[in-house]
């Protein structure tokens, strides 16, 4: 077995490693670039505990290879706020909404909203619930979820824009 | 899990990937957006001694429109095709399907491509290209080759494709006028596979019934369209006594297995209930009713 160097920039920051080809991104993450905020919650690919920004896309970390995600700029729940102390909007509403209880599932419910929020303009419940089908949460029954959610809009509404982050996202309907 | 130790490769064009097949033989595999592989080699369902990325080759990811077809490169991701103004415009068949496929997430790695060539009975494109009439084209040592969806799906796992053809492209024609199609399916929640899967397209003149395409996912052993009732449908109207025909047909013709999400009798049940459905809603979206 042959390792591969990687490089991949994390929150803005470049890692480089050489890791084994079945290193999982997720792994990549937590042990080599320290950031334990991306958790693992299942091994069939359907909690969504390990959501991540890639690319503009949101995506599960667990169900990628680190090889994979060689050159590419992942955002982690560490890198969503640049203003250290000073929550991000979306994480904001979850904490004036409720929306967690033991917190496993949270880093990736805010990933995925962050990512919906900035996709598409103005979102209903319907596209909510729909963009957190991927991600499961065993403590909330989903309601103070979905009202953080529409908090995290009404945030992000008054705060004017994203522009604060510099954190593509790519648009679509 | 971890999974079992792999050499990887993500060589920068489909020949370099055809050199690697050819010389590795059954050691080695395409990856693609990996939403089945990976989490299949996390359990150790299976273990692949050589993964040969298609992710380092550039022109494989586009959706180009002319005016008698749909082109979509093989690494074209799901949610690139249902944020498509194209798809959305000319297939709301296809848009049926992605919206219920997996999740939002996994739409976002998963590709079309490898969507097609898994040969899972209960991947949800299969079914909706075979009613579409789309054909493939696969890349092998000797160039470029067409094949049609309905004589790719062999059977569970096995397409048509050569171990060492790459799938590049999938080309959906353009319906023309008085046509439309849906995608009905059923599933236990979110993540799951469905329990079944009904994916009609038809084109009419005069409201009746010129074109149609008619398959099933989760029904049998792999991906299958039904030429009885296509054939049936021919020169029909719209009426409530000929949707339940036709889906008679369907049913009759599908080969579930009983299995945790149901026995065969209630999968038929089901397959009766939702190929009614995926009818109506096509009359209705090609102008029928
Ligand atoms: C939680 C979960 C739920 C899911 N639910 C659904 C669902 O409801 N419906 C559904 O349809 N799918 C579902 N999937 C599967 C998902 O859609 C996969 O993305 C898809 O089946 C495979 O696409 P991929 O790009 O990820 O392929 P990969 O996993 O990379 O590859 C799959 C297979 O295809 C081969 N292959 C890939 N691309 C090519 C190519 N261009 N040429 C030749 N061979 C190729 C590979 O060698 C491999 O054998 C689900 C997956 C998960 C994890
Ligand atoms: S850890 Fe559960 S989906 Fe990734
Ligand atoms: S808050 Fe406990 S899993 Fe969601």
């Amino acid at each position: 077995m042959t390792g591969k160097e990687v490089s991949i920039t994390i929150n803005g920051e470049k890692k480089t490693a050489e890791v084994e080809p079945r290193m999982l991104l997720v792994h990549f993450i937590r042990e080599i670039a320290g950031l334990t905020g991306t958790h693992v919650g299942c091994d069939t690919t359907n909690c969504g505990a390990c959501t991540v920004i890639m690319d503009g896309r949101a995506v599960k970390s667990c169900t990628i290879l680190a090889v994979q995600a060689d050159g590419k700029k992942i955002t982690t729940i560490e890198g969503l706020s640049r203003t250290p102390g000073k929550l991000h909007p979306v994480q904001k509403a979850f904490v004036d909404k409720h929306g967690l209880q033991c917190g496993y599932c949270t880093s990736g419910m805010v990933l995925t909203s962050f990512w919906l929020l900035n996709r598409k303009k103005k979102v209903s419940e319907e596209d909510i619930r729909e963009a957190i089908s991927g991600n499961l949460c065993r403590c909330t029954g989903y309601e103070s979820i979905v009202d953080s959610i529409e908090e995290a809009q009404r945030n992000l509404e008054k705060e004017g824009g994203y522009t604060e982050e510099e954190i593509p996202v790519r648009r679509g309907r | 899990m971890m999974p079992p130790a792999f050499e990887y490769y993500a060589p920068t064009g489909v020949d370099e990937v055809i050199d690697l097949l050819e010389k590795y033989g059954d050691d080695a595999k395409i990856l693609a957006g990996g939403q089945s592989l990976i989490p299949l080699l996390k359990s150790r369902i299976t273990a692949i001694p050589y993964l040969i990325s298609l992710s380092g080759i550039k022109d494989l990811s586009y959706i180009t429109e002319s005016s008698n077809a749909t082109r979509i490169g093989a690494m074209t991701v799901d949610s690139d095709l249902e944020y498509s103004d194209t798809i959305r415009k000319r297939y709301p068949i296809l848009m049926d399907a992605l919206s219920k496929l997996a999740d939002p997430l996994v739409r976002n790695m998963g590709t079309v491509g490898g969507n097609i060539s898994h040969g899972d009975p209960s991947n949800d494109l299969p079914a909706v290209m075979l009613a579409l009439k789309a054909t493939f084209v696969a890349r092998g040592r000797g160039g470029n080759r067409n094949i049609k969806a309905r004589d790719f799906f062999i059977d569970t796992f096995t397409t048509a494709l050569e171990h060492d053809e790459v799938l590049t492209e999938i080309s959906i024609p353009v319906w023309k006028e008085h046509s439309g199609g849906s995608y009905v399916k059923f599933e236990k929640g979110t993540w799951n596979f469905s329990v079944a899967g009904s994916a009609v397209q038809l084109r009419l003149e005069n409201g009746a019934v010129v074109e149609a395409g008619i398959a099933i996912t989760s029904m049998g052993p792999k991906a299958m369209y039904i030429p009885e009732a296509e054939d049936y449908l021919l020169g029909k109207k719209f009426h409530k006594s000929v949707i339940s025909e036709a889906a008679d047909i369907v049913v009759e013709k599908s080969q579930p297995s009983p299995d945790t999400y149901g026995s065969v009798e209630y999968k038929k049940n089901i397959l009766k209930r939702i190929t009614m459905e995926a009818l109506e809603n096509a009359f209705r979206r090609s102008g029928g009713m």
